[in-house]
């Protein structure tokens, strides 16, 4: 039965294919999240160095270890995809 | 135009067989093998004249070794300094690994888990032998937080645990995807200028002029990335939080 689709017994005529890349573009919806943490982190940021210019050196450091840590949640879902389109 | 991670796969230049075992001798080796031959010579042209005053490769390696010195002293502090020349050789081989991999026709190693992998459980082993041989036992301590009620433990523990045994998979997954999406979108960018012909191929053209720019800083951000955190993981052995 590999490669079929059943829905309450019946058959349903989906390609394997199709269904790949409906998965893989499923799998891309991880990504707001992540879209959403990184503007979080940059909006923050701008707001703190426009309150207090004299802790750019400070912050700045932490935002870009912020950005690469949130960045990598939106890769994990964007790995997922791809495992999908080119591997499975 | 051919698929867009054809580019990463490894080819064997030299077969080496024993067997079942497969130790060819693979482009992935060889640029390896580039890059650690590129910082040994980097390092030691810029260190040959030794002058007060440095030269201009002098004043880079310079650059470079304050920067991860510094970066050590931030994050762990004095006890980190013995670790130094583990930081470095992680920092200037993921960095060295994602910049060749910039240069067209090239192999970018890092765009593979296993090499990542490799490192990231090099790194989460070598940490946690650290915290056990400084602290014993009392290591397990990092379980719990201080002054945490003991009547959240069972919550606690199991949600530390799994966040301390994640750190090598996220720490390798998150270089090797970058390197890997940043390639992808190059190739599938560049694809868009083949496609769209001589006239208006300029925008994706000019696009992929920008991710370039941007996947440069992602090289160097990447590499620093991992040292730092590497650092961090280092400093929660040695003095624990």
């Amino acid at each position: 039965m590999e490669g079929q689709v059943w829905v309450k017994g019946k058959e349903l005529a989906m390609d394997p294919a199709a269904a790949k890349m409906i998965g893989a573009g499923l799998a891309a919806i991880g990504m707001i999240g992540s879209g959403i943490g990184v503007g979080n982190i940059w909006s923050n940021l701008i707001s703190t160095v426009g309150r207090n210019p004299a802790a750019k050196n400070n912050v700045e450091l932490y935002g870009w270890i912020g950005f690469a840590v949130t960045e990598a949640i939106a890769l994990f879902a964007l790995v997922v995809a791809l495992i999908l389109l080119f591997a499975a | 135009m051919g698929s867009p991670v054809h580019q990463f796969e490894i080819l064997p230049l030299i077969p080496i067989r024993f067997g079942a075992l497969d130790l060819s001798f693979s482009n992935s080796a060889l640029f390896m093998l580039v890059a650690v031959l590129a910082i040994y010579l980097f390092l030691a042209r810029g260190m040959r004249e030794r002058s007060l005053v440095p030269g201009r490769f002098q004043s880079l390696v310079e650059i470079t070794y304050g920067f991860v010195a510094n970066m050590i002293r931030d994050n762990v502090g004095k006890e980190g300094e013995e670790y130094f020349p583990f930081i470095f050789t992680l920092f200037t081989f993921v960095l060295v690994g994602n910049l060749l991999g910039m240069l067209p026709y090239s192999f970018a190693y890092t765009s593979h888990i296993i090499v990542t992998g490799a490192l990231g459980m090099t790194v989460f082993a070598g940490v946690t032998v650290i915290g056990f041989m400084r602290h014993g036992l009392h290591f397990l301590r990092l379980f719990f937080p201080h002054g945490a009620p003991w009547a959240t433990a069972p919550i606690l523990i199991p949600i530390e645990l799994i966040s301390y045994l994640s750190r090598p998979f996220s720490l390798s997954v998150r270089l090797f995807a970058n390197v890997t999406v940043g390639h992808i979108m190059l190739k599938v960018l560049a694809g868009f200028v083949v496609s769209l012909g001589l006239l208006l191929g300029v925008v994706p053209l000019a696009a992929t002029v920008g991710v370039t720019v941007l996947e440069f800083g992602i090289a160097f951000l990447q590499a620093y990335v991992f040292a730092i955190l590497s650092c961090i993981y280092l400093n929660d052995a040695l003095h624990m939080h």
